[in-house]
């Protein structure tokens, strides 16, 4: 049904089309980074059973994870026997290395302490039980993923080396697919730098088909890897709104001196992104490195006026966004319309000083949902949608080409085994980008302006 | 061998673990009469079921698929974002009407809401969807934290429906509550009887009907209407796929209720027998076999020789559209077996389906259902309340004096009850052989284990089951969501049915798991100079 009002009521209490979920979902994604891990959802089965369906519809793997079962009966004395059970029934029978419990609205509102209910329990020899705390009413399922990635390091990492130093450097990837992990690793690895990704879920939500089914596939990182974090040299933390707690916490526990940047979407994030570990490490940037780089400056000069002054809406998780609006602006993109569902004014700061370097003019939120996009579209419509699946609504009413980009895709495939990070990211970015808006030129033209060259 | 199965299976089981998942798993042996299974218990904290909440079955299935309804969920904003257009229950606008569908709402709930009480924020809300999208109706269904902080919904529905004019209706159907999905269908639908049944009149035309427990997934009632139009039968409601509120208003004044899915709503339609007088039949629209059979019972319910012509013309059209498609692909399919684990229904539902292609289903199992859905309605004066059933209030009807009306003389109702399924339903086991395995309940270790042990060509499940499957070279068919194609109920659905199991079963993806190296290692041909 299409909108009625393309007047914007303020609205105090209504979120319609939302552009965030809840905390546990993160949580739960962030703990399939770890190796042999079983996320465990510490609430009623319908917590988890929602966040696998989303995260295997996004992904198309199996993604495991066990829940504490909630009866009415739970829930007015408290989850400690349940989470007793639970976690006898998980080590008997799913045999993880490590249980990642997380709350959810119902735990947190009955006050169920997990730390200490954790403490009293007969864990297996040489298994690991870590919990985060991810009320479904506090932030959104960025702040879930952060807490699960500040748990990791809060209770996992340690000081052991001697002189302090693994000669490693730690980096936090945020919520972003297996594919750009993938490049992250590739970057950082051919400019010879060993370091520690987590969490890492490459290997684990993008595994093979073999034939055969592994609950736990070969990835993620091991447990032996996180406690390493604590004797790095330093963290990079990518995309401060699901990374930069985590770089703090090894901060504070372990003296591992944190650096937050952007998500490395782009060329100048990439490029931030690759001198900050040259300045952390003295090495010098390969040859294969620079030949990307010069390639993707290459296409973006070639392609620049399928991109000049095009108006794009772009939505979606808040690090995502951030980046994606310093690529749309590298590519003469004016992104008119900026929003995220996670609420943070942080957010709004730092875009609109991006927007007002570039002399854009632009509306930009936090804490916003598609409804909200939807009307000042229809106030003033855009040439490009970039955002997640559930934009489709709105292009389809509008009709504007939408490149899906960010979490959760629903309705396509791939994504998740090719990055957007990076140069080649970029690349993809922007072949994706001007296929949508060449398509959409092609679509409309008459049968005399149809170009064979564009 | 299927019994070591199950006991080696077992065996890795904790004992308590062991003794109480044996009861829910059952092999139907030639000598035993009536094999009985445990249903619709606790799933155990610590085991991976597929099972979801009092929630998912309230909102997500039976007041989902409303389509003139603004539906608020009052919470954090993942149940809401979770059940917005996941289900795939479609809803086509008819002209003047209202369609919310693509649309989720939400009171988005924060840590303020949780400490100092949410019903403020509630009744802001209503205020702004009345403002912003002036829906007919308004659910208001609770999460979680609603009940525990003491939210009273009902009063703000209450208060506001007052104030607007228009129903405003509260479900409590917290996540917490009951053992799975079953209990939100039970809240939803009780709470559909009580306010909004009967709330309308209607002059209605001849063979007037209701489809109760059909939720469109897929465009699947479309079809069934589609037959049933063509039949001449008028579809007073639909419970509640591509259903509106307002129809609903006016269900009463039906001459028969058809159950498609028994366990989501039979108790309703036993009280719509009771209330107004109107029987049911249960019927299954899934597979042309079935399809034809549920036809023909709801023409001879009615008695009219008219209508039996006018049911085997169509059945004989219907049937000749579909005869040559059907066989192609059952050529394809035919020698196979399936796996099914889903629903509450659908795991019978689709047995016959299969079979009509030719694939044998050898193990089927309901994530919800309670023992009636296996064992038949003569079981349930043996089933006991458990606290959990005890937590979800009943509702008593009452003769509606004014409105009732005998349908059937008393004879006539006995006499058809011996002919068809009229107010009873035989459930899954009866119509499955011997040697099958049938499990409720089913998880994520006992879905691994027996796959791996037999093998079948098909594994008909739901999403979360779906690439633990594919990754064992094993073809898994979502029965929830159909893969997102459709409809595959009544005849033309068959088809589709079956040309997607042909190509799940035959696409030739699985031949290239194994690497070409993994088969022919060894160094072949001449070389020039060293590796």
């Amino acid at each position: 049904m299409a909108v009625r009002s393309k007047e914007i009521e303020e609205r105090s209490a209504l979120v319609v089309n939302p552009a965030k979920t809840c905390q546990p979902i993160g949580a739960m994604y962030a703990a399939l980074g770890i190796n042999k891990c079983l996320p465990h959802s510490h609430g009623s089965q319908g917590c988890c059973s929602f966040h696998r369906m989303h995260l295997t519809r996004h992904f198309r793997d199996p993604i495991v994870a066990s829940t504490s079962s909630f009866t009415e009966g739970a829930s007015v004395f408290g989850g400690r026997s349940n989470l007793m059970t639970a976690m006898k029934n998980v080590f008997n029978i799913y045999d993880p290395d490590v249980v990642a419990i997380n709350t959810t609205c119902l735990s947190e509102t009955i006050g169920d302490d997990i730390g200490s209910m954790v403490a009293g329990m007969d864990i297996p020899e040489g298994k690991t039980i870590i919990h985060a705390s991810t009320p479904s009413y506090v932030g959104s399922h960025i702040t879930g993923f952060s807490n699960m990635v500040q748990a990791m390091a809060k209770q996992l990492a340690e000081t052991t080396e001697d002189d302090g130093t693994n000669g490693k450097i730690n980096i936090i990837p945020g919520f972003v697919d297996p594919g750009d992990m993938r490049e992250i690793k590739r970057i950082t690895k051919i400019m010879g730098i060993p370091f520690i990704m987590f969490p890492d879920t490459t290997g684990v939500v993008d595994s093979p088909i073999t034939g055969k089914y592994e609950m736990y596939p070969a990835g993620g990182t091991t447990v032996e890897k996180i406690k390493d974090a604590g004797n790095s040299k330093s963290t990079i933390a990518l995309g401060s709104f699901a990374s930069a707690e985590g770089a703090f916490e090894l901060d504070r526990k372990c003296d591992v001196p944190p650096n937050v940047l952007k998500t490395p979407i782009g060329i100048k994030a990439t490029d931030e992104f690759i001198m900050q570990l040259v300045k952390m490490t003295g090495k010098e940037v390969p040859y294969a490195l620079e030949e990307e780089r010069g390639q993707l400056v290459d296409i973006m000069t070639d392609t620049h006026y399928h991109f000049h002054g095009k108006k794009a809406a772009i939505f979606g998780d808040p690090d995502i966004v951030i980046a994606l609006t310093e690529l749309a602006l590298s590519l003469g993109i004016e992104p008119t319309y900026v929003l995220t569902g996670t609420p943070d004014n942080s957010f709004e700061e730092e875009v609109e000083e991006m927007l007002a370097g570039a002399g854009v003019e632009g509306k930009v939120k936090a804490g916003g949902d598609l409804f909200e996009l939807q009307q000042w579209i229809k106030n003033e419509s855009v040439d490009l949608l970039l955002g997640n699946t559930y934009g489709k609504y709105i292009a389809k009413e509008k009709d504007i080409p939408l490149v899906r980009v960010g979490f959760p895709i629903l309705d396509r495939s791939v994504h998740s085994y090719l990055p957007i990070v990076g140069y080649r990211g970029a690349m993809r970015l922007i072949e994706k980008i001007s296929g949508a808006l060449l398509d959409r030129e092609d679509r409309e033209a008459t049968e005399e302006d149809l170009e064979l060259v564009m | 061998m299927i019994e070591n199965v199950l006991e080696n299976l077992l065996d890795a089981y904790p004992a308590k673990t062991m003794r109480n998942r044996k009861e829910h798993m059952v092999v139907k042996e030639a000598d035993e009469e009536k094999p009985s299974i445990e249903a619709n218990q606790r799933t155990i904290p610590g085991i991976m079921t597929n099972r979801g909440c009092c929630f998912a079955g309230c909102k997500g299935v039976v007041l989902g698929p409303l389509k003139d309804v603004v539906h608020i969920v009052h919470g954090p904003i993942g149940c809401s974002y979770y059940t917005w257009g996941t289900r795939r229950h479609k809803g086509k606008t008819k002209e003047g009407e209202k369609n919310f569908l693509n649309y989720c709402f939400s009171t988005d709930m924060q840590d303020s809401d949780i400490v100092f009480g949410g019903e403020k924020k509630l009744k802001q809300a209503i205020d702004e969807v009345v403002e912003l999208f002036d829906p007919d109706a308004i659910t208001i269904t609770a999460t979680c934290p609603v009940g525990l902080i003491g939210d009273d919904i009902n009063s703000v529905a209450k208060a506001a429906q007052k104030e607007y004019g228009i129903p405003i209706l509260g479900f409590d159907c917290e996540g917490y509550k009951g053992v799975s999905q079953s209990a939100g269908h039970h809240i939803a639908n009780n709470e559909l009887m009580e306010h909004v049944v009967g709330t309308k009149e209607k002059e209605t035309k001849k063979y007037p009907i209701n489809i109760l427990g059909e939720y469109n997934i897929g465009g699947d009632g479309f079809e069934i209407a589609r037959v049933l139009e063509k039949i001449g039968y008028e579809i007073v409601s639909i419970m509640t796929g591509d259903g509106t509120l307002e129809d609903i208003k006016e269900s009463h004044s039906a001459d028969l209720n058809l159950v498609q899915c028994h366990r989501s709503i039979n108790y309703i339609a036993e009280m719509f027998e009771e209330k107004y007088g109107i029987p049911w039949l249960k019927v299954n629209f899934i597979g042309p076999k079935a399809m034809s059979k549920s036809l023909r019972n709801m023409a001879k319910y009615f008695g009219d020789e008219e209508l039996i012509q006018r049911t085997e013309k169509v059945i004989a059209e219907e049937m000749e559209e579909i005869k040559e498609p059907l066989a192609k692909y059952r050529e394809l399919c035919e020698g196979n077996t399936a796996c099914l684990f889903v629903g509450g229904s659908r795991a019978h539902h689709y047995q016959n389906l299969f079979r009509e292609i030719g694939i044998e289903p050898v193990l089927a199992g309901y994530e919800f259902g309670h023992r009636d859905d296996y064992e038949g309605r003569e079981v349930i004066p043996e089933i006991t309340k458990t606290a959990d059933d005890r937590n979800i209030p009943d509702l008593e009807v009452e003769k509606d004096e004014k409105r009732y009306r005998l349908r059937l003389s008393k004879e006539r109702y006995k006499k058809l009850k011996e002919e068809m399924p009229l107010g009873d339903y035989e459930g899954m086991i009866k119509e499955m052989d011997n040697g099958k395995i049938i499990i409720d309940d089913l998880n994520h270790y006992e879905t691994e284990v027996l796959l791996n042990a037999l093998k079948p060509a098909v594994f008909g499940s739901g999403i979360k089951d779906k690439y633990v499957a594919q990754k064992m070279g094993i073809f898994s068919k979502q029965l929830h969501s159909y893969d997102y194609s459709g409809p595959y109920a009544g005849f033309k659905g068959a088809v589709n049915f079956a040309r997607d199991i042909s190509a799940g079963i035959n696409t030739p993806t699985w031949s290239h798991i194994t690497p070409p190296w993994k088969n022919e290692p060894e160094i072949e041909g001449k070389l020039r100079g060293a590796i």
